[in-house]
């Protein structure tokens, strides 16, 4: 019996061996595994902010007096506007069409004199609504800075504002509201996808096509073995690619880890046990790279993108959409990330996802086993 | 050692009434029906018939990757279907492409089977030495088995197969696309397997001077096993029905577009300077007579070959192959006319030169032969005449027209079949043939006009609107060639045209070919098969770049005879040279 | 030699159609993910679960609660009893946010010696959500101070701020996304169509094959790129034919305008497409390099994040992009109708690309024939 233990493990090291071999010298596993990891966290890091931040608006201040000079002022301070000044409606109408603002705020002639009146139509904001999201963002800032500019006027003049509720918000985990903060550990969740499910799927089926498969599984060497000589080099590869992820955002974009690393990493097993098995039925199934290769951008990668919380909230999608994101396993690990970078180990949170995160992986592996073939058929 | 050993089991093989259907589409296809077979142990078999005779689901099912529909496979008693976990172990599997990972070297190949077979540390180093020693690769043990020729390639693939010392070795096509010198290397590799541990050998092969080694042959046809006998029994079925036929004033070529397809003929091809006929009954030899109408041929018996039998036995199943002689060329031949003419070629790869000086001519209406080992240069030498890659210096002359100048006016005059039969494998027959008559610049009535010419005359007429991808092998070559037809080019470039493909289809193959070239098309090919250099007019042996040896076939056989060889084949001749070359 | 295009192009389709992959490939991804974009990718904000810890129970405060549960973008699932209880329930994101008010709401409120305090507590972690519904409920509030105060005759705030949104009155994200995924999947099959060609007939070994007939490259390149641009424009055809009937999305502008943005675009990806094509040997090659170009071009072209919140220099990249371009012209065509004479702006660097993506095209492509 210990001689059979011996040649199994003999033959599980030989398959792990070549398989680091060969994604080694295959530039394209190399470039899935590590440069498109660096090069999306990169994108989102730098590129990619929900944020407004400087948003051009165009002004028309049709009579100059110490109140309009006070409020642009006031807003000038502000890091989320960029002011461009117009001399009348017309050309501040042709800016937006032309999508050189995204604002127009008016002053009308009679500003100061209806300043305190109610109802006065003294100041007018226009937003382009062709982008519905930068257009509510924006308008909610200009609400922000006109309010608090009114107060600070009422102070100085000595009359309280007449204001029966005001709201005092305070915003937890991320109280600078970066966009990036939420975005890059999201975002770990989908590199990972590209290792587990896409190269794993990619790989497998390529040794379906040339053949290779056809010459292993005539030696003693077991489907199971096969199977696992694959999924522990991706699985290696995975978690590499996870640390690298972890260590950018913190160290290189300042995403504070307010949970513990063994965490992350446990959860982050999980995750990458569904992914592999997703990886590897979807090779089982389709032995073809090329329609593995489709097959796993169309229910893993896209859905990790769009589906699981990452970008767009899911409470907010249609019933039948959210009904969907259940089965995407991205959907638990991005909440696990988010609340693991922002809030810490939050145990309530981080369990019924991990177990929603094991079930899918027992799963998809017993599927695996069901459908992997003992032969060629 | 992982044998278990039976003693009970006589035989090493047994397939007891095996069926095994797939479905391809809505079909379903009978891949092996009703098949029983015994191999005793020590056996060499051999497993022959045409493409899609099911000798790969043979050869599978053999191994345990598939398990039959009806009936039992046994292996030294254990059945595959239950009893796998013994069999593992000794069974040695090589399939079609040789299972080998390319970007792993040929060290790091052995390793893996090694550890996959469970071999340990002391037996392991022992092995790899006698097998690297044993197929030559001793000094390319770095390299990656991606960069290797596929003679090497062939002998890797063999080696990992033999690592774990099987008791059954199964080869499926293991000499597909490989030259003779590597062949007969794998062929004393077998042979001192079989000595050593008495191995017991399956292999399938499309060379029929391979199964001639063989102590079995077994015959596959349309899923059915035909016939099962040693060598000698098949030859003994045609004994006295072959002869060699010469005619004083016929060419070679004349004689045997007389001869075949005449009734009582079975096969007659050209062979050295003679035309080997079979005739279909011992005393048919006057029905030679009766297909050369003029002057007096000269009949001499010989001794039957292995494949006069097995095209003897298709035969008998088949409808008789009736051609009608349509292959109207440009224009009749004009003697002496240099159509090609290659001078002082070079091309570099980066710093390999893969054609060293090539120089030669080609006279219009020949058919003109490149023959080499893989990796000779004949590849790169056909796609420099073709136009696909400029040479680096030299010049380069096809119809007339200097390759550098006007590759494009070349190009309309020439026909290309490449070695993978390239076709649009999800366009039909006849939507192939309209795209390539339409790239030529053919249309309406001509174009039509052509596209019934091609059907009709490569038989494709019932299968017009089946997918090309979907075709065995021997149409797909026939499509392929229709393509390179559709706008009667003076030339023809074939690449490896018959790599792959049956004697049956081979033959069918040159019999055009020599149509064509006696209707004035230049046809310039390469091979590996060395008989089908004897239809050649003239050829060229390359080897590493350069040419070896040039001239008829007749010119190239007679420097190599000797005493112990009198009458040396061209395979003999090909591989005097090459070694005479290494050496 | 316009037949022998033809007859290239009759190939292309033939090629694509009969097979059964290649006509999943063009006909399912465009429409699960025109589906999946459609409804899924959304920021505007549904039931948006939040919970309310009251500790003053007056009608006052009832009222003041009421605008909140009543609201669309809100929905009601924690009645919250003591002050520990806030915590866990942003904590396990059971909430996203929870408004408090304290025992002495209606007090101020009546009194109105100082404003009463409604304090909102947001969870940051998925931080766009948080400022959406932030920004809805001080709209709340601020609704709900103007009614008291001319209810109780309140000397009533000042002036009041009129937001007016333009061309979207509503803020509807779908009226965005939508015609935006029209960009986006001719962006994405165009590519894959083109992409893949050379490197499958390399593949086939038909490569070498077309290379032996008469056909010129540049004929060859032709051959590549006229069906990826008709398949191109149905593909955006179709998009913009759901977004108009399914979807609901009014088009203002002139189709005219639009397609002629929607050639110029799909001829800017092919240069693109092609470029990928010849610099790869293999079809994995070609699908690698398309994800390469697809995701950052997505990503830097004003989809899903405004193009004027990127750093500078990668704000500079994006003029590469000539899906940034199209997103102004296909978004402008249909909400706020915009004329060709304005979209010139956009038109003229999309033929830029093209030219100078086809040009590189056929030169790789004739370096890399041999």
């Amino acid at each position: 019996m210990s001689d059979s233990r011996a040649k199994k493990y003999l033959r599980l090291k030989g398959l792990i061996g070549k398989e680091f071999l060969q994604i080694w010298r295959d530039p394209s596993s190399l470039s899935i595994a590590f440069v498109l990891p660096v090069f999306l966290l990169l994108l989102f890091g730098y590129g990619v902010s929900l944020d407004a931040k400087r948003v051009p608006v165009g002004w028309v201040i049709e009579k100059t007096t110490p109140e309009t000079t006070s409020f642009t002022a006031a807003f000038q301070q502000s890091e989320y506007f960029r002011p461009v000044y117009f001399a009348d409606m017309a050309a501040a109408e042709r800016a937006v069409l032309t999508r050189d603002i995204m604002a127009i705020i008016r002053l009308r002639a009679d500003f100061s004199s209806q300043l305190f009146k109610q109802n006065s139509p003294a100041i007018q904001v226009i937003v382009d609504g062709v982008d519905a999201n930068t257009a509510r963002l924006v308008s909610g800032y200009v609400q922000g800075a006109w309010n608090e500019w009114l107060s600070h006027l009422a102070a100085l003049r000595g009359t309280a504002l007449s204001q029966p509720v005001i709201a005092e918000h305070r915003i937890w985990y991320n109280s600078a509201v970066l966009s990036k903060d939420f975005l890059v550990p999201g975002l770990i969740a989908v590199i990972m996808t590209l290792t587990g499910a896409l190269l794993t799927a990619m790989v497998m089926a390529r040794e379906w096509e040339r053949g290779t498969l056809e010459a292993m599984i005539a030696t003693p060497v077991t489907m199971g073995e096969v199977l696992l000589g694959k999924l522990i080099p991706y699985y290696l590869l995975g978690m590499g690619g996870m640390l690298l992820s972890i260590a950018m955002a913190v160290f290189l974009f300042g995403v504070p880890l307010r949970g513990s690393l063994w965490v992350l990493l446990l959860t982050g097993t999980l995750f990458l046990l569904v992914a592999l098995g997703m990886g590897l039925l979807i090779s089982i199934v389709s032995r073809n790279q090329f329609v593995a290769g489709q097959a796993a951008i169309i229910t893993t990668f896209l859905p990790a993108f769009i589906l699981s919380g990452f970008i767009f909230d899911i409470t907010s999608m249609p019933a039948a959409i959210q009904a969907l994101t259940y089965l995407i396993g991205a959907r638990y690990f991005v909440t696990i990330l988010q609340t693991v970078f922002l809030a810490g180990d939050l145990w309530p949170v981080i369990l019924p996802n991990a177990l929603a995160l094991s079930v899918m992986a027992v799963v998809f592996f017993a599927l695996i086993a069901k459908k992997a073939p003992k032969r060629l058929e | 050692m992982p044998e278990v050993r039976n003693d009970q089991a006589v035989f090493a093989l047994e397939f007891q009434a095996v069926g095994k259907a797939f479905t391809a589409g809505r079909h379903r296809v009978d891949a092996l029906r009703n098949v029983s077979l015994a191999l005793p142990k020590g056996t060499v078999a051999g497993l022959v018939g045409p493409d899609g005779a099911g000798k790969t689901t043979l050869m599978r099912l053999a191994a345990g990757l598939l398990l039959p529909d009806s009936g039992r496979v046994v292996v030294f008693g254990h059945g595959t279907d239950n009893d796998t976990e013994p069999l593992r172990g000794l069974i040695g599997y090589m399939p079609q492409r040789f299972g080998l990972y390319e970007d792993l070297s040929v060290a790091e190949n052995l390793a893996l089977y090694a550890d996959l077979h469970g071999i340990d540390r002391q037996e392991r180093a022992q092995r790899f030495q006698q097998l690297t020693r044993m197929t030559g690769l001793a000094p390319f043990t770095a390299r990656l088995a991606g960069r290797l020729s596929g003679g090497m390639k062939q002998k890797l693939g063999l080696a990992c197969t033999l690592l774990s010392q099987p008791r059954l070795l199964l080869l499926d096509e293991p000499s597909v696309g490989v030259d003779p010198v590597s062949r007969r290397e794998l062929w004393n590799i077998i042979e001192q397997q079989v000595k050593m541990s008495g191995t017991t050998v399956l292999l399938s092969t499309a060379y029929l001077d391979e199964a001639e080694r063989c102590t079995d042959v077994m015959l596959l046809d349309e899923g059915e096993l035909l016939d099962h006998g040693s060598p000698e029994a098949f030859r003994g079925k045609i004994r006295g029905r072959c002869y060699r036929v010469t005619h004083p004033e016929l060419s070679n070529r004349d004689l045997q577009n007389r001869l075949s397809g005449q009734p009582g003929i079975v096969d007659a091809v050209i062979q050295g300077e003679a035309v080997r006929v079979v005739c279909d009954s011992e005393d048919s030899a006057g029905a030679v007579l009766a297909g050369t109408d003029t002057g007096k041929p000269r009949i001499e018996p010989v001794a039957p070959r292995l494949e006069d039998a097995f095209i003897d036995l298709l035969n008998k199943r088949r409808a008789p192959v009736r051609q009608a002689n349509e292959m109207a060329g440009p224009a009749a031949p004009v003697a002496d006319e240099e159509i090609i003419r290659v001078d002082d070629v070079d091309r570099w790869f980066g710093d390999f030169q893969a054609v060293k000086k090539l120089s030669f001519t080609v006279r219009r209406g020949e058919i003109f032969g490149l023959l080499g080992a893989n990796g000779a240069g004949k590849t790169t030498t056909f796609r420099m005449l073709c136009g696909l890659l400029p040479a680096s210096s030299g010049r380069l002359q096809v119809a007339g027209v200097d390759l550098r100048k006007a590759a494009a006016r070349a190009r309309a005059r020439i026909g290309y079949m490449s070695q993978k039969f390239s076709l649009y494998a999800n366009l039909s027959v006849s939507q192939n043939l309209a795209f390539f008559s339409s790239v030529y610049g053919l249309r309406d009535d001509r174009r039509d006009e052509r596209i019934r010419w091609a059907l009709r005359q490569f038989e494709l007429e019932p299968r017009k609107d089946a997918n090309s991808g979907d075709l065995p092998l021997g149409y797909k070559q026939r499509l392929a060639m229709a393509c390179a037809l559709m706008h009667e080019p003076e030339i023809l470039f074939l690449d490896e045209p018959t790599s792959g493909v049956d004697p049956l289809a081979r033959r069918e193959f040159w019999n055009r070919t020599n149509r064509l070239a006696a209707a004035g098309v230049t046809v310039l090919v390469t091979t590996h098969f060395m008989e089908e250099a004897e239809y050649c007019d003239r050829l060229v042996i390359m080897a590493e770049g350069d040419i070896l040896t040039a001239g008829t076939p007749t010119d190239i056989k007679r420097q190599a005879r000797t005493e112990a060889l009198p009458d040396p084949t061209m395979e003999d001749a090909f591989i005097q040279l090459i070694q005479a070359k290494q050496s | 030699m316009w037949a022998m295009i033809y007859a290239l192009l009759v190939k292309e389709f033939l090629a694509l159609v009969r097979d059964r992959k290649s006509r999943f490939i063009l006909i399912g991804p465009p429409v699960i993910q025109l589906f999946v974009f459609g409804y899924g990718a959304t920021y505007d904000l549904n039931h948006i679960p939040i919970a309310i810890y009251n500790e003053d129970r007056s009608i006052a405060s009832r009222d003041f609660i009421e605008r909140f549960t009543a609201a669309p973008a809100f929905t009601e699932v924690l009645r919250l009893t003591r002050q520990e209880q806030i915590a866990p329930a942003l904590d396990e994101k059971k909430v996203l946010a929870v408004l408090h008010l304290g025992p002495h709401f209606s007090r101020d409120l009546y009194l109105g010696r100082q404003p009463a305090v409604a304090q909102i507590l947001v969870d940051g972690r998925d931080s766009n959500t948080a400022m959406i519904a932030l920004n809805y409920m001080q709209s709340i509030v601020a609704t709900f101070n103007l009614d008291w105060a001319e209810r109780h005759r309140l000397p009533g705030p000042p002036a009041q701020l009129r937001i007016r949104a333009w061309f979207n009155p509503n803020l509807e994200s779908r009226w965005s996304i939508v015609p935006g995924i029209a960009g986006l999947l001719t962006l994405v099959v165009t590519i894959v169509v083109t992409a893949l060609s050379i490197a499958r007939e390399r593949e086939q070994g038909t490569f070498d094959q077309l290379l032996v007939t008469p056909l010129t490259p540049f004929q060859i390149l032709v051959g590549k790129a006229l069906p990826a641009a008709i398949i191109g424009v149905i593909e955006a055809s179709f998009i913009i034919f759901m977004a108009v009937f399914w979807f609901g999305i009014p088009i203002v502008g002139s189709l005219a305008a639009l397609y002629l943005g929607v050639v110029l675009f799909v001829f800017a990806v092919i240069g693109f497409g092609l470029m990928i094509s010849a610099l790869s040997v293999t079809q994995q090659q070609g699908l690698l390099g398309s994800f390469l170009f697809i995701v950052p071009a997505v990503i830097l072209s004003g989809f899903a994040t405004p193009i004027a919140n990127m750093p500078p220099l990668v704000q500079d990249f994006t003029l590469l992009n000539p899906l940034r371009y199209f997103l102004v012209i296909v978004r402008g065509v249909f909400l706020e109708g915009l004329t060709a004479d304005v979209l010139m702006s956009q038109y003229w660097p999309l033929a830029v690309i093209g030219l100078v993506t086809l040009s590189c095209a056929s030169w790789l492509f004739r370096r890399r024939m041999y």
